[in-house]
């Protein structure tokens, strides 16, 4: 065994302090000395660093980081360096599961497959596809969604195709079309090397994302360190370093971001000529935020004014700002509203499209990027306008298909409503990949309730036997990460590629391969009476999804595996234009609004309706941006006298989800065994509880019961890491934080509500 | 004068939307985005009731005699099931038709007496009735596939 460096008790690892480029820091761990090693990415958070997979007689011993990748530069975090031990952990699936008089028994893939299409054919014949929902993920690789995409869409043409990645990453993708027509993250990571301020909103990069913190750690041990404004309830390891930490009340983000915004205003530190060339809605934003001076913000969210003013005095002096936010923002109260209002602070300052400016509206999961762009959840292949005729005909006339053949009669059909159709029972086929709704989704004992459904057919693809895998009708073995080859995207368009590297256990097959599979037995045919589907091998699906891709913004038309093999990823759009790729979008102040190329016509922020195209149409803003204003509503939920503490929930750095592979690295496993219930030492006293005591948390939905942490959070709040479940644990126990949460979800991004739950305590 | 009665008759339409939409909210409150939507969507038309109240005092004694004939029953009571569902979500765009075609007509006799105020409160109350309108136009539509199609 040798390492680098101990990630478990050293989070971040050595400081190379820097401004301007940032030095080169190998990272690597290995068990035994490789015979070689193969190229390929993290898939352990959205960062994507890139990294070699050493390999020794058909196994994996270690990962090294790659010293020329632009993202890490040679860094991995903790999860990186020892996530990859799960490939070969003991419990792998090999075979298919069948039940069978109410138990999961060994099949061949012969019989589950023709199972899964013979009721799928039924179905059809029945009810249309329509009684067919997929629920997929954000880990899957761009080859396998565009192919989930393609026969979900133009095979069988259901509506009902969405992932997990509603839980992670909708609000990012809503907020970014709604401010500048269409996804895609304006910046790049290497804005953090030369910017002058940070602004960090629900989103604690030190735990999340431990490799890009080390970029601003970095940056704060060298010359010019940025300052930092994080918004957080609780002290985090981020919110240790910030120059001003503001820490709200649940559900209170809109009303912060509205009180910074009027500061600006009122500070007249806005670029007037910037706004008035390149924007749309500035009036009624002035109108909107000018109601919230600091004295009512402090009022509603407990924010001191000064600390306000402060913040403010921050983001409205720097020349240059990297803004930044994630779930702390995407799962609570008025998720979109509040995103769109990060996009305005660079708007109205003018501050985007250059070096040193960033927006990052982040993603939680190491391949969500491409789910939003192949088209397999509820948006388009190639960031496309469902309600625009001209983009369905495109897909049709490229997948050589009738138009209507592609459902777009409404907006795909959301996660939650999927599940709720599963539950009220016109979807009876719901087919689950590489995600373990009965831990991450809201309100379990209902997830449990709908998975169990008679006459639901509930398939899942899975690498373990997880909380929903056990309770599947057909269980399909995968091959994971290091197992397959194909491609995926980070948070900020970088494109790497991952080569197999060793073979699957047993009869483990590539989601791509069980997709094809699945095609080929439905026998999709396009118009011309040929398979729908054409490739049969990754990179023939990369190919197609390039010409897919092809004139929209995401364009992978200019890159290949072979270019991206050997060095490091490469940013989208990469194309004749720009065959580098590219680190700044909207360097022209460009946006991606026309209504011929923009991907929705917009929002109305607090219904979620949908505008219409005429009306977007009659007010074309034609590359404009576009600045939404929203004002604050409370949450639906609140504490009360039966249920009187705020609940939320988030994430630890040991840990990545579920743990379905964390939980099975031994280092990580062992640095973070279990959950806990954090308090503070006020709500503790109250209670009688003191650091260990055995606490129950209980909401209208349900109660758990953990060890208790205190300290380091607001008075009032209570707080637990979501990961724990039950494939280690006695499911009687129940310890899983989503017992407590709320089903109800963002009216525009459709994304659940996980920070905010009214809860009480007692000592267990 | 006949702006008293008709001022009657939309506060009667705005009063029976926010009837309905509560009753919508609470009868389908396993739809989580129904429940609430109609919920807040309530609440906006009680406070177009709010606004219409100096207005119904200010015109009141201009009131012809036949107020009777201005008042019908819009939403009787909720339904059950995803078609159940439509049907009310139907019959509440239905009704937020009645209420922008009462507050269109004012609004013409609000320009004609040059009303400034009952201009605004016009203006500000047809624009929030029409983002009801909106999110029920989407919302049905995104449910009638299913329930029209697929649901048993």
């Amino acid at each position: 065994m040798s390492e680098t460096r101990n990630a478990i008790q050293d989070i971040w690892g050595p400081r190379t302090p820097y401004h301007g480029a940032w030095p080169v820091r190998e990272d690597e761990r290995v068990t035994e000395t490789p015979d070689h090693w193969v190229q390929s990415a993290c898939v352990l958070c959205s960062n994507g660093c890139g990294l070699d997979i050493g390999v020794k007689d058909g196994r994996i011993v270690g990962v090294r980081g790659r010293v020329n990748d632009r993202v890490n530069h040679g860094r991995l975090g903790p999860k990186g360096l020892h996530g990859w031990e799960a490939n070969h952990s003991s419990d792998r699936l090999t075979k298919p599961l069948i039940r069978r008089n109410g138990q999961l028994e060994e099949a061949s893939w012969d019989e589950a497959m023709r199972l899964i299409v013979e009721r799928s054919q039924e179905l059809i014949r029945q009810h249309t596809a329509s009684a067919i929902g997929f629920y997929t993920s954000g880990q899957l690789f761009i080859e396998e969604y565009y192919t989930l995409g393609v026969l979900g869409k133009a095979g069988l043409g259901t509506p009902h195709m969405d992932g997990n990645t509603r839980l992670c990453t909708a609000t990012a993708g809503a907020a970014l079309k709604i401010s500048f027509g269409t996804d895609g993250q304006p910046g790049s990571y290497n804005d953090l090397n030369t910017t002058e301020a940070v602004l960090l909103v629900g989103h604690n990069m030190a735990s999340q994302q431990t490799v890009l913190w080390t970029r601003i750690l970095d940056r704060l041990a060298g010359p010019n360190p940025p300052q930092l404004v994080v918004i957080d309830p609780r002290r985090t390891y981020t919110a240790e370093k910030a120059t001003v930490h503001l820490a709200p009340r649940a559900g209170t983000n809109l009303a912060v971001l509205n009180g910074l915004i009027n500061l600006l205003i009122e500070a007249d530190q806005i670029d007037h000529a910037f706004i008035k060339a390149h924007t749309v809605g500035f009036a009624e934003l002035r109108k909107t935020v000018e109601k919230w001076t600091p004295e009512r913000v402090e009022h509603l969210t407990g924010v001191p004014a000064e600390k306000l003013l402060a913040a403010a005095r921050i983001l409205g002096t720097s020349k240059t700002l990297v803004s930044t936010a994630l779930q702390g923002v995407y799962q609570s109260m008025q998720a979109t509203a509040a995103a769109v209002q990060i996009n305005n602070i660079h708007l109205i300052r003018g501050l985007i499209g250059t070096p040193g400016n960033a927006i990052l509206q982040m993603n939680g999961q190491p391949t969500s990027q491409n789910t939003r762009e192949c088209g397999a959840d509820g948006d388009l292949p190639g960031f496309r306008n469902w309600d625009n005729p001209d983009h369905i005909e495109e897909l049709a006339r490229l997948w050589n298909v009738h138009p209507d053949k592609i459902p777009h009669w409404a907006p795909p059909t959301h996660a939650m409503q999927i599940w709720r159709y599963c539950e009220t029972g016109s979807i009876k086929l719901l087919w689950i990949q590489a995600t373990n709704p009965a831990v991450s989704m809201p309100e379990l004992a209902r997830i449990r309730r709908i998975l169990q459904q008679k006459d639901l057919l509930v398939v899942v693809q899975d690498a373990f036997l997880t909380e929903t895998a056990k309770l599947a009708d057909v269980v399909l073995p995968t091959a994971i990460w290091g197992e397959k080859t194909g491609t995926f995207t980070n948070t900020d368009r970088t494109v790497h590629i991952s080569y197999q590297a060793i073979n699957p256990p047993g009869e483990a097959r590539a989601d791509f391969d069980i997709f094809l599979d699945y095609a080929r037995r439905m026998d999709f045919r396009d118009k011309d009476g040929q398979p729908l589907i054409k490739w049969s091998t990754p990179e023939e699906a990369f190919e197609a999804w390039k010409a897919c891709s092809k004139g929209r913004p995401c364009d992978y038309s200019g890159l290949s595996y072979e270019k991206l093999t050997g060095g490091s990823g490469i940013q989208w759009p990469c194309n004749e234009q720009h065959p580098d790729g590219t680190e700044h979008l909207y360097t022209d102040h460009q946006f991606n609004t026309h209504a011929d190329y923009c991907e929705t016509y917009g929002y109305d922020l607090v219904t979620g309706a949908e505008k219409q195209p005429e009306e977007y149409k009659a007010n074309d803003p034609k590359g404009n941006a576009i600045i939404l204003a929203a004002d604050y509503e409370p949450p639906h939920e609140e504490p009360d006298a039966e249920y009187p503490l705020w609940f939320t929930t988030g994430r630890i750095v040991y840990h990545f989800h579920t743990r379905t592979k964390t939980g099975r690295a031994r280092a990580l496993q062992e640095a973070a065994p279990e959950g806990f219930v954090q308090l503070s030492a006020e709500d503790a006293a109250r209670h009688g509880i003191a650091a260990g005591d055995l606490v129950t948390v209980e909401s209208r939905r349900g109660k758990v019961t953990e060890p208790a942490r205190i300290g380091d959070i607001e008075p009032g709040l209570v707080f637990m890491p979501f990961h724990y479940g039950y494939w280690d644990h006695d499911e009687h126990d129940k310890r899983a934080a989503n017992e407590l949460t709320l089903t109800e979800w963002d009216p525009v991004s459709k994304q659940p509500h996980f920070k905010y739950a009214a809860v009480r305590i007692r000592k267990a | 004068m006949h702006l008293g009665n008709y001022l009657g008759l939309l506060d009667n339409s705005e009063k029976q939307i926010t009837k309905a939409f509560a009753q919508v909210s609470r009868h389908h409150k396993d739809e989580p985005d129904i429940e609430q939507m109609c919920q807040k969507l309530s609440a906006w038309s009680r406070e177009h009731q709010g606004k219409l109240v100096p207005y119904l005092q200010r015109y009141a004694e201009q009131q012809s005699t036949e107020p009777a004939r201005l008042k019908h029953e819009l939403f009787s009571a909720p339904r059950s099931g995803s078609l159940g569902l439509i049907r009310d979500l139907h019959d509440l765009w239905l009704l937020t038709q009645e209420v922008q075609l009462s507050w269109t007509v004012i609004q013409q006799a609000a320009l004609a007496l040059r009303d400034e105020d009952l201009k605004a409160t016009c203006a500000f109350c047809s624009a929030r009735t029409k983002r009801q309108t909106d999110w029920l136009l989407g919302r049905i539509k995104q449910a009638a596939p299913q329930a029209l199609v697929v649901a048993d």
